[in-house]
Formats: structure tokens, sequence, C-alpha cells
């Protein structure tokens, strides 16, 4: 197993709003040089003597590698419970333990193919550092964000400066066209022959991306949301069912084997009404009266 | 500096502190933050016969001080253990103590057997019988919460583990008289115990309405289980010291997270402490937790670690 990865005693640059989000910058010596798109940080909050154990697992929006500091890396955070209210209520200079880089970066494609990008909500945190990797290598980048209403959306402007074309939806019409980004996926991709399709949000959401990809034949990398408790593959709390190379499905950290992973290779069927069941064909799947 | 060496029926370690099962996966992950070798033992994932899925998710909730879990023992099964965990481990220079789990007593046995059959068997240096997983779909499964189950199994792991190889009964403390269930695991043949597994609970998802966790209850673990812990192990360890209960070397496991709070386990008696739940918040915490432990030792003036397991039974103040 690849050591890529480090441990460091963070500190915060900057805390500044975006829209209905936090952007952070940490100061996390070692992380930037070893970070790719689609990998997350592991945060640990509140201090030292904590009541909140468990690690906020964040995907990484963008790093800097500086000479001196050691380089910064940024979070896009939305307060919605204790852990993420500590985060989003730091300061210049306040402490943050950082593990990162973790989990599977976006593979990027061999050849300058289009590709299209979808986040949802603050899903889209790590597209435009992949938009800039992906335009280095030649590739068309087009990129297609969409959340509930128009202040939910995430970086729509930096969007227009790194992808050759941006399309907008939101729920309710505030911003863009009426709908969700699975409504206007299909004409992107037809329109830019793209053969690629990159996205990052809630789980209903990449269900939906990757059957619209499959049907106007481009393969889908989903970056999953799975709840963690560690987000360095020894607590085995975010394992979703995925189907291997072999054709045989198993239950697989998401903080590992993932968080990106090929659409066609998720078990769509297993999720249902917030819980995500085992599949009968899984490997080690339970027989009659479960585990 | 004291010295930190510990010996556990036999088995001599360097240090008191390992992993606990469960909160280490099998090594790999967490050697990018810690050498294994320099833990006093590694305590693996429990293995059991077949490969397992574990349950649906969500298997986690966070709780104040701590978090319920519900993994449901998900695991590559034993033969792919021996094939590929175990002797990585080995090459690492680990000290392994492997936890074992079946859902019969005989497939304990089944486990053990091909367990002590590994080429890299060497490294092990003892064996933990998980009897008190709470994770199971039939709660009647839950062996230590029985003596007669109980004994069966450790009866039947102690005939399969070599001599001179420690095998430790895992305990669970939801039971109303742990001090039974120890003198079944010890009239069986076990040459320790280990103390604490998690608590039973349920967390109720409050904008759902709903149980969080998919298989509704889950192992409590974490800082806010300690105190349980200690009061376990001050059972046992004061039933020993009564000569009501044979002497035996006691694991402590339950909430460390700091030196101090390991030393809690070690002056109850625990001549070992495992660092489980505080993984996942710091991935360096078994190695800092020995630091803090030999820290509180040179500001006690205890020059063995060995000087202060049940240190507290002599200095309680007797009314």
């Amino acid at each position: 197993m690849s050591s890529g990865v480090v441990q460091v005693a963070g500190e915060v640059v900057a805390n500044r709003r975006v829209g209905a989000y936090q952007q952070l910058t940490l100061l996390a010596p070692g992380v930037a040089g070893l970070a790719r798109p689609g990998q997350f940080v592991a945060l640990a909050v509140g201090g030292p003597t904590s009541a909140n154990l468990l690690r906020r697992c964040f995907s990484i929006h963008r790093v800097e590698e500086a000479g001196s500091d050691g380089g910064t890396v940024d979070v896009v955070v939305a307060a919605h419970g204790p852990g993420t209210r500590w985060l989003t209520a730091l300061g210049p200079h306040d402490a943050v333990d950082v593990v990162a880089p973790l989990g599977q970066p976006f593979p990027l494609p061999a050849e300058p193919v289009a590709c299209v990008l979808v986040g949802g909500g603050y899903g889209s945190a790590p597209l435009f550092w992949l938009a800039e990797a992906l335009r280095e290598r030649g590739c068309h980048v087009e990129m297609v964000l969409g959340a509930a209403s128009a202040d939910r959306l995430y970086g729509v402007a930096h969007a227009r400066d790194v992808a050759d074309g941006v399309s907008v939806t939101t729920d309710d019409g505030s911003a863009g066209t009426r709908g969700r980004v699975s409504d206007v996926l299909g004409e992107v991709v037809e329109r830019t022959s793209s053969v690629v399709v990159y996205a990052c949000g809630p789980m209903a959401m990449l269900r939906a991306v990757t059957e619209v990809s499959a049907a106007y034949g481009a393969v889908a990398h989903v970056a999953v949301e799975e709840s963690m408790a560690c987000g360095i593959g020894v607590c085995m709390t975010c394992v979703m069912p995925v189907t291997g190379d072999d054709g045989v499905t198993r239950m697989v950290r998401s903080c590992v084997e993932g968080p990106v992973f090929r659409g066609d290779r998720v078990r769509w069927d297993a999720f249902d009404g917030g819980v995500c069941r085992v599949p009968d064909d899984a490997v080690g799947a339970p027989r009659a009266g479960g585990h | 500096m004291a010295d930190m060496s510990t010996t556990l029926a036999g088995a001599a370690l360097p240090n008191p502190v390992m992993t606990a099962s469960g909160c280490a996966a099998n090594g790999q992950e967490l050697h990018r933050f810690l050498p294994v070798s320099e833990l006093g033992a590694f305590v693996t994932k429990t293995v059991m016969r077949d490969p397992r899925s574990g349950r649906p998710t969500p298997r986690m909730a966070e709780t104040a001080s701590g978090m319920l879990n519900s993994i449901g023992l998900q695991g590559p099964g034993i033969d792919a253990f021996c094939a590929k965990d175990l002797p990585w481990l080995a090459e690492q220079g680990a000290r392994v103590l492997v936890s074992v789990a079946g859902t019969t007593a005989e497939e304990f046995g089944e486990v053990v057997q091909r367990l002590v059959a590994s080429p890299a068997w060497e490294c092990v240096i003892g064996v933990e019988a998980n009897i008190s997983c709470p994770n199971v779909a039939n709660r009647g499964l839950v062996f230590a919460c029985d003596p007669g189950s109980s004994e069966r199994v450790v009866q039947i792991v102690r005939t399969r583990v070599p001599e001179g190889v420690p095998v430790f009964a895992k305990l669970t403390p939801d039971v109303t008289d742990i001090v039974a269930i120890a003198d079944a695991a010890l009239g069986a043949g076990a040459d320790g115990l280990t103390m604490i597994n998690t608590l039973l609970g349920i967390v109720i998802d409050t904008d759902l309405l709903r149980p969080q966790l998919a298989g509704v209850t889950g192992g409590l673990s974490g800082p806010a289980v300690r105190p349980v812990a200690v009061r376990a192990i001050w059972q046992v360890v004061a039933a020993m010291r009564a000569g009501t209960l044979p002497v035996a070397p006691v694991i402590g496991v339950g909430g460390v997270r700091t030196g101090a709070d390991a030393l809690e386990l070690v002056a109850a008696g625990a001549s070992a402490v495992q660092v489980g739940t505080a993984t996942f918040n710091d991935p360096d915490a078994p190695r800092r937790v020995l630091t803090e432990l030999e820290a509180e030792l040179d500001r006690h003036g205890l020059a063995r670690f060995a000087d202060a397991v049940g240190i507290a039974h002599e200095r309680m103040v007797r009314l």
C-alpha cells in the first residue's frame, strides 16, 4: 500500500463565506505535493478533548504547493452538524489536525477527449482543479452544476474560468434551467461528443448521472459521499457494494477503494430510503437471519 | 524512564499498548502512520471461518464521546487471513494477538485449527476469543452472556491452540455478573481475559424518527464507556485478589484515548491496554498513549509498568 498520506498539525489560513458555504484554507505541510483531484482530507473536530471523535471527510477543493510554509489545502464545508459547525467557526491560526490525502483520485484519460464534470451543491468542490488538470491534457471540458436553489450552487463563476462551457440547473428554477443536472447532462454529452463524465454529489444524483452517461455512451466516474468514522480504512463503516473486474460484488470501503468509483460498477439497486443493504450475491452476504 | 515491558501468561511484550480488535483492520492501513512493530501487540480484526460481508449501512452513529457501530464482523475469512494478512504482519515484525470468532463453538475451533496451521503462525503471541461481539442478528449468539456457552467456546479454543501460546477470552460488560463469566472462561482454560467489548445501544435519528443504524442496534465504544471498563476490570481483579477467582492477566480495553486513561485501566488491574475507537480520531493514538503512559509512570515515580498494575486496589481508602 502506498504511504502517500500524512497526518499533520494544520492551521487555518483563511475561512471565508462562499454562497451558502464556508471555504477553509488550511496550512497542511506535505499534503499539496501528494494530492490529486478526487482525493479527500479527514479532519479532527473540536480539539484534543472533543466529544466528537469521528473524523469529518471533505473532498479537496484545491491545493497550493509553497516553498517555505509547506503548502495549503482548501475544502468547502456546509455547517449542518456539531463537527461542521465547529470547523466553519474557526479563525486564522486555529489548529486543525489533518490526515490527507486519502482515497483514489479521478482517473485521467490518456487521450485529449471531451469530458463533462457534474457537481451537485458543494459536491462541485473537487471539480475545478480536475477541470484544470484535464485542460492541461488538451481535453475539452464542460461543467454542469446543479442545486436545490441558486444559493446552494457552488462555484459557477469559477467554473466559467476553468471550463469551456457551463450549464446550471436548480430544482426551483431560481438559476439556470429548472430541473436536475441529469435532465441536461445528456444534451451536453451529445453536443460535445464526451466519452467521460466525472461527478460528485449525493448518491441519487450519482446514480442518475451514471444512467444518463451510459445512455449517451460515456463512462461515469463518481465520487461518493459515504459517512466515515476514520477515513483511513480501519473502521469499516463506509462500505458499499461495488462490482470488481472479476464481476463479483463486494462490500468495499469507499475511503480506500473509493471515493471515486466507475458509476457502472456501483450496485445502485442496493440503495433505498437512506439505507444500503448487502446484495444477496455479494461475497459473504448473510444467509437467512442476517449477520 | 520506566521499564514498560509486560508479560501476559508467558507472552513477553516490550510494552503494554495494543490496538483493539476491529479498530485497526489488519494493520496495513495503520502502518502508514505507525509502524505495527512498535506496538506491544497488534490485535487483528476478528476473523471467522468464511468471508463475511457484514451488515447494511448506515453502520455508524456518533454519540457523546463515543460511537455506535454495527459492522457485523465483516472480513475475508480465515483462509484469506492466513494467506495475506498474517504473513504481512509477520514480515513487519509485529507481535500478533489474533481475534477469532465463530457462530458456533465448533466454528471457533475450525478457525483456530486453520490459524495454527498457517506458515506465519510464529508471529502469533496469543489468541483472543471474541465471545462478546454484540453485532450479530441473534443476540443469543453472544456467548459471553452465558457461562455455559463461554465455557464451551473457550474449551475448544484452548484445546486447539498449542501449549505455551495464551488464550484470552474477550468479555462483554452487558451481563449481571461479569465475575461469573470470567470464572467460567478461566475454568475452561482461558489463560487471561480481555475486558471489555462494546455495550449494546440504539441511536434514534431525530430527523427521520427511526433508528439511525440500518441494523438497529450497535456496539457503544469510545471514552464514554471507559468507566464501565474500569469497573469490569476492577470487579474481576478484586475477585482474583480475594482468592475467589483464579489469578490471570487482564488486558484492559474501553475508551482509552490518553496515557492517563490507560493508567486508569492499569491501576484497576490491567496488565496491558488496547486502544480502539481513539484510533479513528487519531491514527497515531496507540503510540501517543504509550508515550503518555510512560510519562504518567515517571510522574508517579514508578520504575516499572508492572508496579502500576492493580495499584488502585492497594491505595483504596478502606472504610
